[in-house]
């Protein structure tokens, strides 16, 4: 038997024997989770809509994600994000507060590289694809728009 | 006299004796069931020391020093340091020998260093080069995760398939003398690869290169896995060791109740790390804590042990390359002390 047919039939059997994620309840968490971070960022809008009434539907939606990012990326630093993230999966990787963990995690870690070349250079390993793809998106949609 | 039986396999004549061990874990392994076996437990993964990677050094040259101390001879008696890590360019291996006033081999075999550096020591003693060898490896979770994985806060989620770095190292010293544990022959691997490229199922990339290795060492000695009271593979993990068991039953090799891999016996199925442990590590406190305990006890009289490793890096991997293997087998005989 070939090399190339051995590895085929080996992955095949590995593929089989291999142990796959469950689905089912990891949809639950992440659903539970998710929801529950999108709820608190409703709670946090409708505060600050009812302290500051005057204020605008914009500026309420940007205070109300500096102060989700902020949470998110206080709990990375004492160390209780990644805990939720174990159980909750996509359901704390997909809000912004995701996105948050995912840049002060690389912060923390590369700090003790130095400032310039760990905590800035490294800052931006996990996010970085987020990044460039959302500001890829962002540039297409905005040239169908011009043409609308 | 011919010391080479069969392709890889060669055996030792004059016996090296395993004078000293010494193993030191973190908090999660010495949570696991090596407990009572570990000879020192950290009450704190750092060890004192700033970064990850300065105390995985600490770790390696404590159970070097103490190792050392527990064979009863004095550092400068030491002439050879053999050792590995997992770090890029094994910096906690040749970091550590530098506190040492001694010529030091560096080695790296991924996981599989353990085994590779008491064959490599067995050969330099029983070559009649050097009397006293000091074989070391260990690993760092922390410091292993951000070389090869993600940022430790990142909250994201571990395949089942997955297994747990350790923290911790074990020390071997070899000399021409003085124990009943003994190095009877040893089969170098072959690095082995059968296409796997997913990086999170390291045992279904390395039990084909277990498989090679012991498949080698029992067909040079003559032997077969009953005429052993133990034999253990590496890291393979719990996945991994039933892969191994799956490639030897094809080769007509049927590994029985005397079978173990370090990786699937080192935590307690309660401590979630899937398919159990690895690292470098892992089958090198495994060896130097129960295996040689036990031998002492004269438990175990005769035993196989390969350490295996996946020679991968994360470039190779991004790269699209699938992780090729290795196993390295050493065989022990020990009496009651």
């Amino acid at each position: 038997m070939d090399a190339v047919e051995r590895n085929k039939q080996y992955n095949k059997y590995v593929e089989a024997k291999t142990p796959q994620t469950k689905n089912f309840p990891t949809l639950i968490y992440a659903y539970l989770v998710g929801g529950f971070i999108c709820m608190i960022g409703q709670g946090i809008f409708d505060a600050i809509a009812a302290i500051f009434p005057t204020m605008g539907v914009d500026a309420i939606n940007a205070w109300m994600l500096i102060i989700l990012i902020f949470m998110a990326s206080f709990l990375t630093g004492i160390g209780i994000y990644d805990k939720i993230g174990v159980f909750a999966g996509a359901g704390s990787i997909v809000p912004i507060t995701g996105f948050s963990n995912s840049v002060t995690s690389p912060a923390i870690e590369f700090k003790k590289e130095g400032i310039t070349f760990g905590l800035c250079a490294k800052m931006f390993t996990v996010a970085g694809p987020v990044i460039v793809n959302g500001l890829i998106v962002s540039f297409i949609v905005g040239i169908i728009y011009l043409f609308l | 006299m011919k010391k080479k039986i069969g392709n890889q396999t060669i055996i030792f004549p004059s016996k090296p004796c395993v004078i000293g061990f010494y193993t030191v874990g973190g908090i999660k392994e010495g949570k696991g069931n090596l407990q009572e076996y570990l000879d020192f437990i950290l009450e704190d993964d750092n060890f004192g020391e700033k970064t990850f990677e300065k105390a995985e050094r600490k770790i390696l040259e404590e159970t070097m020093t103490k190792a050392i101390e527990k064979s009863k001879l004095k550092p400068e008696d030491i002439d050879m340091l053999v050792g590995g890590d997992l770090l890029n360019q094994i910096v906690a291996s040749s970091f550590s020998a530098r506190e040492f006033n001694t010529s030091f081999l560096g080695l790296y075999g991924a996981c599989s260093t353990m085994a590779e550096s008491i064959a490599v020591g067995a050969c330099l003693i029983d070559g009649q080069f050097f009397k006293n060898v000091l074989c070391s490896t260990g690993s760092h979770f922390s410091s292993a995760e951000r070389q090869y994985r993600f940022p430790l806060e990142l909250g994201n989620q571990r395949p089942p398939c997955s297994q747990w770095t350790v923290t911790g190292a074990g020390s071997t010293v070899l000399s021409d003398k003085g124990s009943k544990i003994r190095v009877v022959s040893s089969t170098f691997g072959k690095v082995t690869d059968y296409g796997i490229k997913d990086v999170n199922n390291m045992g279904a990339a390395m039990a084909p290169a277990a498989m090679s290795s012991f498949v080698a060492h029992f067909e040079a000695t003559n032997t077969k896995p009953s005429d052993y009271d133990l034999i253990l593979t590496g890291d393979l993990g719990k996945l991994g060791s039933e892969i191994f068991i799956d490639l030897m039953e094809n080769k007509n090799y049927k590994m029985g109740a005397n079978y173990s891999d370090c990786g699937h016996m080192f935590f307690k199925n309660n401590q979630k790390t899937f398919q159990g442990a690895s690292g470098s590590g892992c089958s090198a406190m495994v060896l130097n804590s129960y295996v040689f305990k036990q031998m002492q006890k004269g438990k175990f009289k005769r035993v196989l042990f390969g350490a295996t490793g996946a020679l991968l890096s994360t470039t190779s991997s991004q790269q699209g390359d699938s992780i090729p293997g290795i196993c390295h087998v050493v065989e022990f005989e020990g009496g009651h002390e």
